[in-house]
């Protein structure tokens, strides 16, 4: 940029008859001399409303400031807390008298313990190695350790107290932190610890918000997050063995259900077959017998009406049904007594008994 | 005016700003001032904050934090009671109550921070050792869900975690056994915690070695279970299909009975009758059913049948 030197000059003449002195804002060519020159010429009183106007522009810059939208202006008057302001352009009285602290009231604030976010391409990794494994590991009500990691979120709640009662409220908070989910978990045994992991947040968030409230510090704890407790890595084998019997339990015991439901119903129906089959015998024998009686008294009732004949017709009509289909046949007379010499059995083991005249039923 | 009055006055003026500006002095939220003079304590100390005066130059005002301070101390190894060495790491916060106590001993943090490692550390030391270590774990008698195996066995576990005092009544007794001796510095103990105990590497392995052994037995008690519930169901089975078979013996049995009974009954109503003719009648069948091509007939000519077969008489 090309400076007009004599238009300047010019110009600045103009504006000192004017006021004076020199005021600022005036744009000044770097030259030494030509400055002195200018002081030396000013009058006492001249000099003295520069240094005052100087001053004033000093402490004037500092009398307003911007607070954001998640942020207040805590205000201190020498020293003392004076006033919160709110976002938005403030004023306060010149630096040395009043002094703003800017507090973020809207963010939240993340604390790990037991492992460490790497920020890495899009999702982070959790590392259990290192000394975070320190922060992570506990003791369990039953004596036993767990690998506790977890997640704090707070707030700032009391720009106040957050800046004037704790010198180091973030160190207090991991201690706190540490220590209260230390006393949630050393009441709690390792399968609680595992399988409770809400019920240990909230417990662990309740005892830490108590805490930070007694020690003024101006935090609200926003949530406790768990991420996911274990046993130490060498003890993993032997719960995953729990796990992996408590399954197996179950199977075994599925399995005996199984067979059980499968013979059960089986029997059950079968013992329905045995019992219809009894049914269905006693059915055919009284329809038998009814049949056979309602035969018989058929007959009967005929055979009342002439008993000598029909009883000789009856006999006679047997005798032409059977004689037919009968293989050998002998008649023997009366008189003759002995019929052995004349009868050839054939071998037949048969007894012949004269007193029998029917004889031989076939085998 | 001639120059030397305006010169006069000038340093009168610069004297007085540079008055002014020492003898006034800032005590912020955050800090309590003793005010000395040449290393005497004049007067009380300043603990509200504020814009504050004291005589320039001959008086100095020495600041001290007025906020809650954090004492963080070495984790140590400590015995317990039951001989389980662990790593201690506690945690103190206090306060500076009486600043010119504290300035006439301490003086400053970092010295102040060297006294309360040597008061309160052999304070934790003493209540660890003194108590077994479920004392330090646990802080309150609530019942666990610790599945044990044998029941037996489970009443002497709970018994083995239950607590008379817990943490947080030891710490209590840590704070007690540390403030007095830290009042001399005025010096005012907050609250001492435990942050963390955890077993000693060696004794830690000790540890593992014991939970694999708990859930070993664990595991074994589950497969056992499960073998013996399904023992138990087959049993079941069995008795199930006993008690199925022979109840439907029995009562095909019955109604086959019933139904005999009822069939005997039937025939002896019909054939009661008339006897002699049922056994006529039955002989007669059984004869059509009982002579076949192989049965050879010996015939009387006495019989009814070959009476005329003899000739007409």
């Amino acid at each position: 940029m090309n400076w007009d030197w004599e238009k300047l000059r010019e110009n600045q003449q103009k504006f000192e008859k004017k006021k004076e002195g020199g005021g600022p804002g005036m744009p000044r060519p770097p030259q030494m001399d030509e400055l002195l020159n200018k002081f030396k010429g000013f009058k006492f009183p001249g000099g003295f409303l520069v240094i005052i106007v100087l001053v004033a522009l000093f402490f004037g810059s500092s009398t307003f400031f911007t607070i954001k939208l998640d942020e207040v202006g805590v205000i201190q008057r020498f020293g003392k807390f004076n006033r919160i302001a709110q976002p938005g352009l403030s004023f306060k009285l010149p630096s040395g008298v009043e002094k703003v602290t800017k507090v973020k009231i809207k963010r939240i604030y993340k604390e790990e313990f037991g492992f460490q976010t790497v920020q890495g391409s899009s999702n982070y990794r959790v590392q259990t190695g290192g000394p975070s494994q320190e922060t992570s590991l506990m003791l369990t009500g039953d004596l036993n350790v767990a690998v506790v990691p977890w997640i704090v979120q707070y707030r700032i709640s009391n720009p106040r107290d957050y800046l004037f009662e704790v010198k180091d409220v973030r160190a207090i908070l991991r201690d706190m932190s540490e220590a209260s989910m230390r006393t949630v978990v050393g009441d709690r045994s390792i399968n609680e610890v595992i399988s409770k992991r809400e019920e240990i947040a909230l417990a662990a968030k309740e005892m830490l918000q108590k805490e930070m409230n007694q020690a003024k510090s101006g935090i609200n704890i926003v949530t406790i997050e768990m991420k996911k407790t274990n046993v130490p890595e060498p003890v993993q084998n032997s719960f995953n063995e729990v796990n992996q019997a408590t399954q197996e339990k179950e199977q075994t015991i599925y399995k005996a259900r199984e067979e059980y439901n499968k013979a059960v119903p089986l029997a059950r129906g079968e013992a329905k077959r045995v019992i219809k089959d009894a049914e269905g015998y006693a059915i055919d024998r009284i329809n038998r017998a009814q049949g056979d009686a309602a035969k018989f008294s058929a007959v009967y009732n005929a055979y009342a009406k002439a008993k000598d004949v029909t009883r000789k017709r009856l006999y006679l009509e047997s005798m032409l049904e059977i004689f037919p289909n009968l293989g050998a046949k002998y008649i023997i007379d009366s008189d003759q007594k002995n019929l052995l010499p004349f009868l050839n059995m054939g071998g037949s083991d048969s007894m012949l008994n004269p007193q029998n005249r029917f004889l031989k039923k076939s085998e | 005016m001639n120059s030397i009055t305006r010169i006069i006055s000038l340093a009168v003026i610069a004297i007085g700003i540079v008055l002014t500006y020492n003898s006034a002095y800032i005590v912020d939220e955050t800090e309590q001032v003793v005010v000395t003079q040449f290393g005497r304590v004049i007067g009380e100390p300043v603990t509200k904050p504020g814009l504050n005066f004291k005589l320039p130059f001959f008086q100095q005002a020495n600041y001290f934090p007025n906020n809650l301070l954090t004492w963080d101390g070495d984790p140590g190894q400590v015995p317990t009671k039951d001989k389980t060495y662990i790593w201690v790491d506690t945690f103190a916060r206090w306060k500076i109550v009486d600043p010119i106590k504290y300035f006439q001993t301490v003086n400053n943090e970092f010295a102040a921070l060297e006294r309360l490692d040597d008061i309160i550390d052999p304070a934790m030391r003493n209540l660890v050792t003194s108590y077994p270590l479920v004392e330090s774990v646990r802080n309150t008698d609530r019942p666990m869900d610790t599945f044990e195996s044998v029941s037996g066995e489970s009443k002497k576990r709970v018994h083995q975690y239950t607590i008379k005092l817990g943490r947080d009544e030891i710490t209590k007794q840590i704070i007690k056994q540390a403030s007095p001796k830290l009042s001399p510095f005025g010096i005012e103990l907050v609250d001492v915690k435990i942050k963390r105990i955890n077993y000693i590497e060696s004794v830690r392995r000790a540890v593992y070695d014991r939970m694999i052994a708990e859930r070993n037995q664990i595991a074994e008690k589950y497969r056992a279970e499960g073998k013996g519930e399904a023992s138990n169901i087959r049993g079941e089975k069995e008795k199930e299909l006993q008690v199925i078979k022979s109840q439907a013996y029995k009562d095909s049995q019955k109604i086959k009975g019933e139904a005999d009974a009822t069939a005997t009954q039937i025939y002896a109503d019909a054939y009661g009758v008339d006897p002699e003719f049922y056994a006529f009648l039955k002989t007669m069948d059984v004869y059509k059913k009982t002579m076949k091509k192989d049965s050879t007939l010996i015939l009387s000519t006495d019989s009814d049948f070959m009476k005329y077969f003899k000739g007409m008489e």
